[in-house]
């Protein structure tokens, strides 16, 4: 019976929503693989070990609590040296981290380290005897893969918001992992630049609001913003027409090329609905869409669609919205 | 500054697929492959680095079947000096098994940067490059969205959730590169037609040993048919009931 070992990512001293998913997806393999424990590594800047009680509520054993002032920034090989050395010294059946940006770096290099196969950005998960078998959507979100891992331990990174994380409470025995130095030639992070405050990020968002050329002109997202406050907590996203033409940052861009989002909600406004774009939303629980031309290929994937001038529907929309928000 | 770009041949990402008969694989039949889009961001970054820096050499390097060769000889109808062509049967999904490949044949290059898209279209899986700096023991940044060198010392800026960090790092370094960073060029017909006379060297692809295999390939459950509700604002009404009652989003 072994044991899981799951990355609990934190940034700025707070355990991240996908750490959560990544306990609950490694509480799901543990359980599949025989019962063994989950054992969370929980990294940052002293004090960070305050925060292990919250990953016992989501089924963690045990919380390895790894403090050292390097990890108040995403110091990338320390953690992915301290992560590999406590997978190789433990004698892990998998090791566990979320699909997100700090994630996708430190999988491949975790595996690299353990010379371990590695399946990212996995929506589902099963094991039966020595095989682990997951779900993967590939070319885009267009095709879904089922691989099959051999071997152990093996590297698995999660989707996020592709598992809920689900409380499952224990009370997380606590141990001390110590730190392991980066060898050799490190990468430095000179500066992390915090985007806009008060917004969800567009991967950990119920509701996106997103925008496309049929807003015709920047100023008009104003709109997009105003829909989004109407909503509460809702995250702002554009298509890669807006972005290019420097309407709204890069890091907005839902599409094949951009973020590719699953919310419960996703409301498409002046947007029509290229391959490119489809690509990144598709997914979402419900779709919503105004646009203009009622032949745009949006309304072939909108539950709800309207057929009209985004600039004059916003405002009514946006009223309506809080309104029902407030129970009128 | 001799500068490496890892690349790969994929299907255009606009296409209808299909599932093979195998159930193992994508129907090919009809798809047009080309150099994949994150690819063809890092060969592009590579040459205008090399521009700026006013000379270098710029190799492509691809692991696959012998027609990995097109896609290789149009990089080099962009401006790329030489193209390197590891062959193997078809490339692995197991992303770690083709980074053995590539970190075997990158070791001995010289290479001050090694360029790679941050992930390919068909596998999606942004294992490749990350992986193959860490065999290499050199620095990496996975995705960098804006990406300079001065000198010695590599500046790059990466998307995190909400954020972004702006990092600094010696070279030699391993860089994957997130679309932002540069628009590739097309080929002139005179770069198409010196890419003809450019060496193109083709040998053994040294993978490593496969422990992801695909079991089962199937497209996504069909959403189901999209459906106007009305015309202009006089239709609002209706969809906040809708998104209050049958949604249940508000």
């Amino acid at each position: 019976m072994a044991n899981i070992l799951v990355f609990a990512e934190t940034r700025n001293g707070e355990i991240r929503k996908v750490a959560l998913e990544a306990v609950t997806a490694a509480r799901k393999l543990a359980d599949a693989t025989g019962g063994g424990e989950v054992h969370a590594v929980l990294a940052g800047p002293a004090g960070i070990g305050e925060k292990a009680p919250l990953l016992g509520t989501y089924g963690a054993d045990v919380v390895l609590v790894s403090e050292s002032a390097d990890f108040a920034r995403f110091a990338r090989e320390s953690l992915a040296a301290t992560i590999a050395e406590r997978a190789r010294s433990g004698g892990y059946r998998a090791v566990v981290l979320g699909f997100s940006a700090q994630g996708r770096d430190l999988g491949p290099r975790v595996a690299a380290r353990l010379d371990a196969p590695i399946a990212t950005d996995v929506i589902d998960l099963s094991a039966a005897g020595d095989t682990i078998t997951v779900k993967h959507p590939a070319y885009a979100n267009k095709v879904i893969m089922t691989l099959v891992i051999s071997g152990s331990p093996v590297v698995i990174s999660v989707r996020p918001s592709a598992f809920t994380a689900v409380p499952a409470p224990k009370a997380a025995r606590l141990d001390t992992l110590v730190p392991v130095a980066a060898q050799g030639a490190t990468v430095t992070v000179v500066d992390v630049k915090e985007g806009a405050k008060g917004r969800p990020d567009l991967g950990e968002a119920a509701i996106i609001v997103s925008g496309g050329r049929g807003l015709k002109a920047p100023e008009n997202f104003k709109l997009v913003e105003a829909l989004a406050d109407a909503f509460g907590n809702a995250a702002v996203g554009a298509t890669r027409a807006v972005t290019d033409d420097g309407w709204r940052p890069h890091s907005d861009q839902i599409g094949q090329t951009g973020r590719q989002v699953s919310p419960d909600l996703y409301v498409a406004l002046g947007i029509s609905g290229a391959i490119q774009h489809l690509a990144g939303m598709r997914t979402s629980r419900t779709i919503v869409a105004i646009n203009k031309d009622k032949e745009a290929p949006i309304f072939k994937v909108a539950d709800y669609g309207i057929v009209g001038d985004v600039i004059e529907i916003l405002p009514v929309l946006t009223a309506a919205v809080k309104a029902a928000r407030e129970g009128h | 500054m001799k500068i490496a770009v890892c690349m790969k041949r994929t299907p255009d990402s606009e296409s209808r697929f299909k599932i093979a008969a195998s159930g193992t694989a994508i129907d090919e039949t009809g798809l047009k492959f080309d150099m994949d889009d994150f690819a063809g961001y890092a060969v592009e970054a590579a040459l205008q680095l090399n521009e700026k820096a006013g000379g270098g050499e710029t190799v492509v390097y691809a692991v696959g079947p012998d027609n990995v060769q097109e896609t290789l000889r149009k990089a080099m109808s962009m401006g790329v000096d030489r193209a390197v062509h590891l062959k193997a049967d078809a490339v692995p999904v197991d992303g770690i098994a083709v980074a053995k490949a590539l970190a075997a044949e990158l070791k001995t290059g010289g290479y001050d940067l090694i360029l790679f898209g941050k992930h390919a279209f068909d596998s999606s899986a942004g294992v490749v490059g990350t992986a193959t700096a860490e065999l290499l023991g050199l620095p990496c940044i996975t995705a960098a969205s804006q990406l300079s060198v001065d000198g010695g010392t590599g500046s790059a800026r990466r998307e995190l959730e909400g954020a972004a960090e702006i990092l600094s790092f010696p070279l030699p370094a391993v860089v994957t590169i997130d679309e932002g960073v540069a628009r590739p060029r097309y080929p002139s017909l005179k770069g198409i037609m010196a890419a003809k006379k450019k060496p193109m060297e083709t040998k053994p692809a040294q993978l490593g040993a496969a422990r992801v295999t695909i079991q089962k390939m199937e497209l996504p459950p069909e959403r189901p048919a999209g459906r106007i509700i009305g015309e202009g604002s006089a239709a609002v009404p209706e969809l906040v009931k809708l998104l209050q009652n049958e949604a249940k989003v508000l």
